[in-house]
């Protein structure tokens, strides 16, 4: 019935079904929401981050900028920049050097905003056995010791890895993560629907997923951030590294790889021959994570020993 | 598949068979239909390549030019100063009265927090420290070192660690990854006197969120 109905319409109609069904979407949710709220609907409406043209991208940001000011009572710049030319972007890291420290976790938990209640990190190191070498089905996360590095064990950060495939890319329903020109994986945190598709595609167990309202104490907000990184974040979505994109972008190195007490993490430009990632990658030993899976991450480890 | 493909084809190389030797063994008409073909072929294809200029670039195979290097690598790169304790430089200060003593001993105020374990069987303080300009290092032949540059001084025994510090990778650059960067010294990491690296107390492991609260108790 409903199905012969929409059929036999849309040939005549003036309006499409699907202008028609958005339209109505909009009406009855803003007389759900007591039609007053404006940013609600202007949220609601808002369009995929590649089909906004400036005005309406700068419209969005002025949005969350003082929707984030409401909440947190602090001013939040929401910044948008785009790839540089002739950048794609590699991480290294040394596992000859590596002490299983964890100063680069919560480096990244302050840079990133990342919500201290349910607890997220981006960064999980791995403990793993010298004797077994790289053994996933032994690792372990929640190591706790006096000092580190512990007698007999070798560290290992695992993040998100940037894959040149993303598997969870592939596997968003709707477009809310992609890969950047310059090869940072991002998220839209505002056109995330929250399905985890991508947490069960991602090999490396890099997504997370707010199963409550992020909490952040507002004193210890990092104001400055980019859309498509460490903006704070809404219940019910994914989140992820980003490569501390909104350092990046303006070419500082990321707060993890400032923060390394023992300078095993290298940052940079793949695309330039004199970067310290090239080097590392032409004359150590390189590995990457589950190359078996041909993602291709733009994340590698290395033995500089 | 590709394996045994390029077998057959080194297969019939080795035997001769090549496409290139058949058209000779061939009649007249189906030669001259093999040329055509062969040149229908060619001329397509270079004539593809004005139509079609895109053709099998994909998006990422684009030809890339190189950015800009930072050639003046070294310029752009600071050294934070050297990490010494409070009131100890310039050394001169108490040494520029004082003989010098060059004996192996336990040595009392203000040196008395110094402990010695860098190859100390084989080395001494004065192996490093000028003996009349105490403000400066020296090498092994005698050229004195700043102690802004006292990476110099421990390349020339570690050579190789200073040849991957000088391109970023042994140590830690901070800053910009295609601009400006400070450089930790050798000695901000090592202690000059006992180098190996000391152990850190970690932070916090992450909260065990599957972990049943009743088997925690
Ligand atoms: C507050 C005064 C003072 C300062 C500053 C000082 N020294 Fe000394 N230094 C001494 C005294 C006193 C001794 C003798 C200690 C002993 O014999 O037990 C000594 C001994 C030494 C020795 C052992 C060899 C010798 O000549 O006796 C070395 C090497 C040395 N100092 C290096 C330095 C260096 C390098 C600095 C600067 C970074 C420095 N000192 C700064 C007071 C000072
Ligand atoms: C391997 C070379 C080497 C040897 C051997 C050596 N030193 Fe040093 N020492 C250094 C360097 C390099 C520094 C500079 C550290 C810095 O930049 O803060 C230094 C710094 C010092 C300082 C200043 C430390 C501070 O607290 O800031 C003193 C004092 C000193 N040395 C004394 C000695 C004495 C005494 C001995 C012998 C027991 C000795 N050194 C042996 C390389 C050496
Ligand atoms: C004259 C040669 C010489 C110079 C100069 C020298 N070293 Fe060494 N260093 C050695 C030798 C030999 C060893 C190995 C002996 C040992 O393990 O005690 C060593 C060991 C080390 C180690 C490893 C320690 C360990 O236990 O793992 C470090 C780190 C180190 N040096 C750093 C430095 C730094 C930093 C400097 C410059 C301030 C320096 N060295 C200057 C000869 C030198
Ligand atoms: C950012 C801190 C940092 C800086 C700067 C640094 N190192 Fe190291 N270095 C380390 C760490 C961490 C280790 C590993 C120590 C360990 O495993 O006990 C190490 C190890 C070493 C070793 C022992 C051999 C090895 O590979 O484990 C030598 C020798 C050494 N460093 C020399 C140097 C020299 C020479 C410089 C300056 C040119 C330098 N380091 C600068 C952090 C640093």
């Amino acid at each position: 019935m409903e199905q012969n109905h929409s059929q036999t319409d849309s040939g005549q109609c003036p309006v499409s079904r699907r202008h028609f069904l958005k339209g109505a979407a909009g009406v009855i949710s803003a007389l759900a929401l007591g039609a007053c709220d404006a940013k609600k609907l202007e949220e609601l409406m808002q369009k995929h981050f590649h089909e906004m043209s400036k005005e309406e991208l700068a419209r969005a940001i002025a949005r969350l900028e003082s929707e984030y000011a409401e909440k947190y009572k602090t001013a939040i710049k929401v910044d948008a920049t785009g790839p540089m030319e002739h950048t794609l972007f590699g991480y290294a890291l040394d596992l000859s050097r590596c002490i299983g420290c964890r100063r680069c976790v919560y480096a990244c938990v302050k840079e990133n905003n990342l919500p201290r209640e349910p607890q997220i990190h981006w960064i999980r190191v791995l403990e793993l056995d010298k004797e077994k070498g790289v053994d996933l089905a032994h690792a372990n996360s929640y190591y706790d010791a006096e000092t580190v590095p512990r007698e007999g064990h070798f560290y290992m950060p695992v993040a998100c890895q940037h894959c040149k495939h993303p598997p969870c890319v592939k596997s968003c329903p709707v477009s809310a993560t992609w890969k950047e020109p310059d090869g940072i994986v991002v998220i839209d945190s505002n056109w995330c629907i929250g399905c985890r598709c991508c947490m069960a595609a991602c090999p490396y167990g890099a997504r997370h997923f707010n199963w409550a309202d992020p909490q952040i104490p507002p004193n210890e907000i990092n104001t400055n951030t980019h859309y498509l990184g460490n903006r704070p974040r809404y219940k019910g979505i994914v989140e992820k590294c980003s490569y501390c994109i909104q350092r990046t972008r303006q070419g500082l190195y990321p707060a993890c790889v400032e923060i390394c007490p023992v300078g095993a993490r290298k940052f940079g430009n793949l695309l330039d021959p004199e970067s310290e990632i090239r080097y590392a990658m032409e004359t150590k030993r390189v590995f990457i994570l589950k190359e078996e899976l041909n993602t291709q991450p733009s994340f590698f480890y290395f033995y500089s020993l | 598949m590709r394996l045994s493909f390029s077998r057959e084809l080194l297969i019939s190389i080795a035997n001769k068979e090549s496409a290139c030797c058949r058209i000779f063994s061939m009649n007249r008409q189906d030669q001259v239909i093999t040329l055509i073909v062969i040149l229908l072929v060619i001329t397509f294809t270079c004539l593809s390549f004005f139509l079609f200029p895109n053709i099998g670039n994909t998006a990422e195979e684009k030809t890339i030019i190189l950015p800009k290097l930072h050639k003046a690598a070294e310029e752009n790169i600071a050294v934070p100063p050297p990490p010494f304790s409070e009131d100890i430089f310039p050394c001169s200060d108490c040494h520029g009265g004082r003989a010098t003593n060059p004996q192996r001993r336990k040595l009392d105020e203000p040196h008395d927090n110094i402990v010695f374990e860098h190859d100390a069987q084989h080395r001494w303080c004065l192996d490093c420290h000028n003996a009349t300009d105490r403000d400066k290092l020296h090498l092994a032949n005698g050229t004195l070192v700043d102690f802004k540059e006292s990476y110099i001084l421990c390349g020339q025994c570690h050579g190789d660690k200073l040849r991957d510090w000088k391109v970023g990778v042994h140590g830690k650059r901070m800053g910009s990854w295609n601009g400006k960067k400070t450089y930790l010294l050798c000695v901000h990491c090592h202690n000059p006197h006992s180098p190996r690296f000391k152990p850190l107390q970690p932070l916090p492991p992450p909260v065990h969120l599957n972990k049943p609260k009743i088997l925690s108790h």
